[in-house]
């Protein structure tokens, strides 16, 4: 004899006793909520100084501009000179016309640049160093060398990028996992009070004969359902608070040290995040929360 | 049937609560199982809806051996017994049909078969105008006429009773006997655990007596005179 499995069943149980535990149910769902929120904001700070990170790490190399006077082939000669400069590790020449269609191609698609002359840009060295820390005297005696008219660096650079940002990583995602573990744990207790005035309903259930996979299913659902609810909520209030905090960021951060990543193209996939995670919580919790009432 | 062969029943704390109890139930009877508190009545009940096990002896419950049933044959096993208990157990949160619903749809049961044997099985407790009612609106023994539709509603082959009167007055008392036995009568086997002496008097039924774990008498059409009860 098979169990026979009624899905719609499960689901309207489910789903029913969402309400008819109201206060337990609302509950659960604003843990989730919290939980998802904290995550959710600690990982999009992540993303975003990652995403800062690996701007100023590509800059540890400044750009040396070779005065227009000089013909293009002596130019190219001041190579050796440039690389006879402490800390330079190598120089890479670039051709103006080159330099054209590296910029067009940057920002492709914005007039403002389109269709200028060659002549607007210089012929020019792209300068890597050895050591980034040095960066100021190496700046300074690359500017000595004959034919050089100017040289451009990022001002922001400092040392141990590299070393922050590893560290930073590492944070991160053991933060993200101790904040996973501490959620299940709240959410699996927090169903665990909702589900101790059903442990009688349970025993009900298992004294009439009901299979355990019966009996867990509408909790299945059930939190499926609640992880749902929780991660749309805690989604729209993530993006709202996320938009608030960039506008307050980018309004006093005059000189734009910091960009803040625009939402919209995260979106997606922190819905899709919130509900995948959601789901696990959800469901995890309840059938935590109910094991040990289905031993009777 | 039931069969329980030299049952030894010791709990974790030690207390033996079965010294070897043999008792033999066969299709079809009606037996009262009384003895004084703390004799080990309910133990019995407990060893046969498989809430615990054995620590000795043979315990075979219609068909099923239980001392090596398989966890997962445990709900199967429970499905040929309905129970009744002293509190009644209804799910407060639930109508009265609900509640009959609720049991048919753990084991599986279709919506057809529900929709026909619903109605059968309130009739046949007398309850059939207050379907729709929420147990907190129904008196004491009307509660556990809906305990006892819903440990009849599907059809087990067995009814197992501990106290089912024992929160009821001595006239809810009678009705609730009476309407086991007409149970009985319709074919289902019926074992009663009772304190009640005057109870047990007016029905002529086999009356099996324990007391201190060990069954010390076993009577049809017996009479309950154990002087040291209650
Ligand atoms: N879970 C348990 N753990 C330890 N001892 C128990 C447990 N359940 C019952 N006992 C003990 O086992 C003995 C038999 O208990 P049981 O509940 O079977 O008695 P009973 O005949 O049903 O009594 P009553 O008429 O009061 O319901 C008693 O001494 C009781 O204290
Ligand atoms: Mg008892």
């Amino acid at each position: 004899m098979r169990q026979r499995y009624d899905f719609g069943y499960f689901l309207s149980e489910g789903f029913h006793s969402i309400f008819t535990h109201g206060f337990m149910s609302f509950a659960a769902v604003c843990m989730i909520v919290c939980c998802l929120l904290i995550m959710g904001s600690f990982t999009l700070v992540a993303v975003n100084a990652e995403s800062m990170f690996s701007d100023l790490e590509a800059e540890n190399q400044f750009t040396a501009y070779i005065d227009e006077t000089i013909p293009q082939d002596e130019a190219r000669a001041l190579q050796d000179d440039i690389e006879a400069v402490p800390n330079v590790s190598r120089a890479e020449f670039v051709t103006k016309e080159q330099a054209q269609e590296d910029f067009e191609a940057r920002y492709e698609g914005n007039e403002l640049f389109e269709g200028l002359p060659a002549d607007t840009y210089r012929d020019r060295f792209h300068i890597y160093l050895d050591d980034i820390s040095l960066l100021a005297e190496t700046e300074a005696a690359v500017k000595e060398v004959a034919g050089v008219a100017d040289t451009q660096s990022a001002p922001e650079i400092a040392e141990g990028f590299t070393v922050i940002r590893n560290i930073a990583g590492a944070v991160a995602v053991i933060l993200v996992v101790i904040l996973l573990a501490v959620s299940l744990f709240i959410i699996a207790n927090t169903i665990k009070l909702a589900t101790f005035n059903r442990r009688e309903e349970i025993a009900i259930m298992k004294m009439c004969g009901a299979t355990n996979a019966f009996v867990r299913w509408p909790f299945v659902f059930e939190g499926l359902i609640l992880g749902l609810v929780g991660a749309v909520v805690a989604f729209f209030l993530q993006w709202g608070i996320y938009v608030l905090v960039g506008n307050a960021i980018s309004g006093e951060d005059t000189i734009s040290l910091i960009t803040v990543l625009p939402f919209q193209p995260m979106a997606l996939r922190v819905l899709g995040v919130f509900v995948l995670t959601g789901f696990v919580i959800g469901a995890g919790g309840s059938l935590a929360a109910i094991r040990k009432f289905l031993q009777v | 049937m039931i069969r329980l062969i030299d049952i030894q029943k010791s709990y974790d704390n030690g207390t033996k609560a079965l010294k070897g109890v043999n008792l033999r139930i066969d299709d079809g009877e009606f037996v009262f199982l009384v003895g004084p508190s703390g004799s080990g009545k309910s133990t019995i009940i407990k060893l046969i809806t498989a809430e615990i096990a054995p620590s000795g002896g043979r315990l075979m419950v219609n068909g099923y051996n239980l001392n090596n049933i398989r966890p997962r044959q445990v709900p199967y096993m429970r499905r040929t017994l309905g129970v009744i208990f002293q509190d009644f157990r209804l799910i407060e949160k639930k109508t009265v049909k609900e509640n009959l619903t609720f049991a048919m749809r753990a084991v599986g049961a279709s919506p057809r078969e529900i929709r026909k044997r619903v109605p059968y099985v309130l009739d046949l407790v007398g309850l059939d105008q207050k379907g729709d009612r929420m147990p907190s609106q129904l008196s004491g023994g009307e509660q556990q006429r809906v305990a006892i539709a819903r440990a009849l509603v599907n059809n087990p082959k067995m009814i197992i009773a501990d106290e089912p009167t024992g929160n009821l007055d001595p006239m809810r008392s009678l009705e609730i006997m009476m309407l086991l036995e007409r149970i009985n009568e319709l074919g289902t086997t019926l074992l009663v655990v009772t304190h009640e002496k005057e109870l047990v008097n007016r029905f002529s039924k086999r009356v099996v007596a324990i007391e201190n774990g060990r069954i010390i008498s076993d009577e049809t059409g017996g009479y309950y005179n154990n002087e040291t009860t209650i």
